[in-house]
């Protein structure tokens, strides 16, 4: 699974839009964590941020020279390449409010 | 240690990978457990990332083994920076393929954690590093960081113990280094996973002297030891100074050296000290300890040998302008490089730097002769002091050099104290002292001992004239020794007395002489009488011949006119 998941819209014009998301998923192989990160990320993705984000997914067994250009440690890690600045989260993102909190989706201390 | 459950699955012979660390592979007898992971923990500062770097540096350049530097702290451009002083040259054994520095940047804030989630990103970076360059060293430098990573210790502590599992399957030699924690050797007990050997890095302040040292708090499987080691860092890197590096079968030479004096190696019936001996000159102040140890060293060059001199109370050009006013000229061989001089006060290092840079200076110059002027100079708890001096004595005497040691003592001390306790292990010992008696000072010498050659047993008076140190012949007198003008004006008396006694025995001799010129002339005169008796004697016994021949003729006549007559 070395290649991006790559979203429907047009990822050209896309980086420059301030509301684009690019995310990059680290996992190590098809394990029960690396699937529900995967899962999960994709379901939060639909939900919040339609159209406007693009998902990489890199095996690190695949690609392991990767690992410590975005400084990975954890397995799963959700990176937050797009927009500034750089986000991490860590786990198998089950915890949805977390996520979102995390990649700025919804303020810290905002009501659901 | 005692043994445990895993210790049946070593083998005999635990096989060592050296760190090429001086001093430490012999504590170790071999290095650190080789495939195995070591913890090297210290507080901040005391030389944790430098042993590991060096441990690392080493494996690639001198024992052919690759090595991974895993850094969670300092970044791989600042930790080379920081090496180099070491004189290690990270980027090139990057450049090489021979090391590998990875920058671990665990930044809390960045971080969200959203469910459950492993460590593995580690492992696949550190597994990637390995395995590129053909890994056999690992340091992870300083783990515990984790810690304040990630919020769940729980998950930590289960990936470090199986990391450190994983690194003994992978057979990689691994110093993980733990900062000091309160009541425990690391913050966060990483002794509990990492068992097999733990090195304690310490770093004391004592009498505002640092003394950094080392000591192996345990090591499975094998033996090691166990005091408490100083160790130094410098730019050649971490010097370990093992306490008892020598053990005692070192050659024993009977060559013999001279002292320089030569009424002093008359004192020993070898004429001199043995090569190779350790030589205490301990005197109160002003003896002239170091006009004698000027003697020593002139004599050594004299010789054509090196002499090295580690001085701590006179700079190098004070000794030679002293030793000029008693007529020796050092100079010269320091311009011939036979002599050469250590000068820094005391109190500049900590007594373990003194060591280390005597090392250093012992290996660099090879002397044949060491002086060590004074070893009283070396203030500090005594037991350190001492120990630092025994390991300087073993060092000096595992490279057989002749070691001359000088020592102040304090005046009017009555024990013999004062020698650092050292005493009992020099093979000879001077001492020189102050007599004060009539009003005067003078110096005398004595051999306390002299190991395997007889010597002495007399106190000398020396003198320290234009032309060095000149030992007197003793007088001892009826009322103990005699020395300065008490020994002169007894000297005196004794001339006058022999002056006397000269001209008495020259008197009596002419009285004889005399008398029996005397005696001669009186029998002379009375065989004279005699003479002159016997000549009268004569004369009146031939009147007496005549007279009766006369009377015989004048009675023939009468009878014949007689007969005639009738």
């Amino acid at each position: 699974m070395s290649a991006a998941d790559l979203p429907p819209d047009d990822p050209g014009a896309a980086d420059a839009d301030p509301g684009h998301y690019h995310l990059r998923l680290y996992v190590a192989g098809q394990t029960a964590k690396s699937v529900a990160a995967m899962a999960n990320l994709h379901r939060v993705c639909e939900q919040h941020l339609a159209g406007r984000y693009r998902i990489e997914v890199i095996d690190l067994l695949q690609n392991p020279k990767l690992a410590a250009g975005d400084q990975i440690l954890a397995i799963p890690t959700l990176v937050r390449r797009l927009p500034a600045p750089l986000k991490r989260i860590i786990g198998d993102l089950s915890n949805t409010e977390k996520v979102l909190v995390g990649l700025d989706i919804r303020p810290r201390d905002a009501p659901v | 240690m005692p043994p445990e459950g895993l210790s049946s699955s070593i083998p005999a012979t635990l096989p060592k990978a050296a760190t090429g660390i001086a001093g430490f592979d012999e504590i170790t007898l071999g290095g650190l457990p080789a495939g195995r992971p070591s913890l090297v923990c210290g507080a901040a500062g005391c030389g944790k990332t430098l042993f590991a770097a060096t441990f690392l540096v080493n494996g690639a350049t001198r024992f052919g083994e690759p090595g991974v530097f895993m850094s969670f702290e300092e970044r791989a451009e600042d930790l080379a920076a920081n090496v180099s002083s070491l004189g290690f040259d990270l980027d090139r054994l990057v450049a090489e393929g021979r090391l590998a520095i990875d920058h671990v940047r665990v930044e809390r804030s960045e971080i969200e954690e959203s469910g459950e989630y492993d460590l593995e990103g580690l492992f696949v970076r550190l597994g990637y590093a390995v395995d590129q360059i053909g890994a056999r060293r690992v340091v992870l430098d300083t783990i515990e960081t984790l810690f304040s990573g990630f919020s769940d210790p729980a998950i930590l502590r289960a990936e470090l113990r199986r990391l450190f599992g994983w690194i003994k399957e992978r057979g990689l030699t691994a110093v993980i280094t733990g900062e000091r924690g309160e009541g425990q050797l690391t913050r966060q007990g990483l002794e509990e996973y990492v068992s097999d050997c733990v090195v304690l890095l310490d770093n004391r302040v004592e009498d505002q002297i640092t003394t950094r040292r080392l000591r192996v708090v345990k090591y499975r499987g094998s033996a090691h030891g166990t005091n408490e080691y100083p160790f130094l860092i410098d730019h050649e890197g971490i010097t370990v100074l093992p306490v008892t590096s020598t053990s005692l079968d070192r050659d024993a030479s009977s060559e013999v050296v001279s002292s320089g004096v030569p009424g002093l190696d008359a004192m020993l019936r070898s004429g001199g000290f043995f090569r190779g001996s350790s030589i205490l000159l301990s005197g109160v102040a002003g003896t002239g300890k170091t006009t004698l140890v000027s003697h020593f060293a002139d004599a050594a060059c004299r010789r054509g040998e090196r002499c090295l001199s580690f001085v701590f109370e006179e700079s190098a050009q004070e000794i030679c302008r002293n030793a000029r006013s008693v007529g020796l000229d050092l100079q010269q061989w320091i311009d011939a490089g036979l002599l050469r001089y250590e000068a820094a006060r005391p109190s500049l290092y900590g007594l373990e730097m003194h060591l280390a840079r005597m090392h250093r200076d012992l290996d660099r110059f090879g002397p044949d002769v060491v002086v060590v002027d004074p070893i009283s100079a070396f203030r500090g708890p005594s037991v350190e002091v001492h120990a630092v001096l025994l390991r300087m004595m073993d060092l000096l005497k595992g490279r057989g050099v002749t070691a001359l040691f000088t020592s102040l003592r304090n005046d009017g001390a009555l024990t013999e104290g004062n020698d650092q306790g050292l005493s009992s292990l020099m093979d000879a010992w001077i001492k020189l002292d102050d007599v004060e008696a009539n009003g005067e000072r003078n110096r005398v010498l004595y051999l306390i001992k002299a190991r395997g050659m007889s010597h002495s047993n007399q106190v000398r008076e020396y003198r320290i004239t234009d032309n060095g140190v000149e030992l007197i012949a003793p007088y001892v007198g009826p009322e103990g020794v005699l020395t300065g003008t008490a020994r002169l004006s007894q000297a005196a008396r004794e001339q006058a007395g022999a002056a006397r006694r000269r001209q008495e025995i020259e008197r009596r001799r002419r009285d004889l002489l005399r008398r029996r010129e005397a005696l001669e002339r009186q029998v002379e005169e009375m065989r004279a009488a005699l003479r002159t008796e016997e000549e009268e004697a004569r004369l009146l016994l031939d009147q007496d011949d005549r007279h009766e021949a006369a009377l015989a003729t004048d009675r023939v006549a009468v009878a014949s006119r007689r007969g005639a007559a009738e």
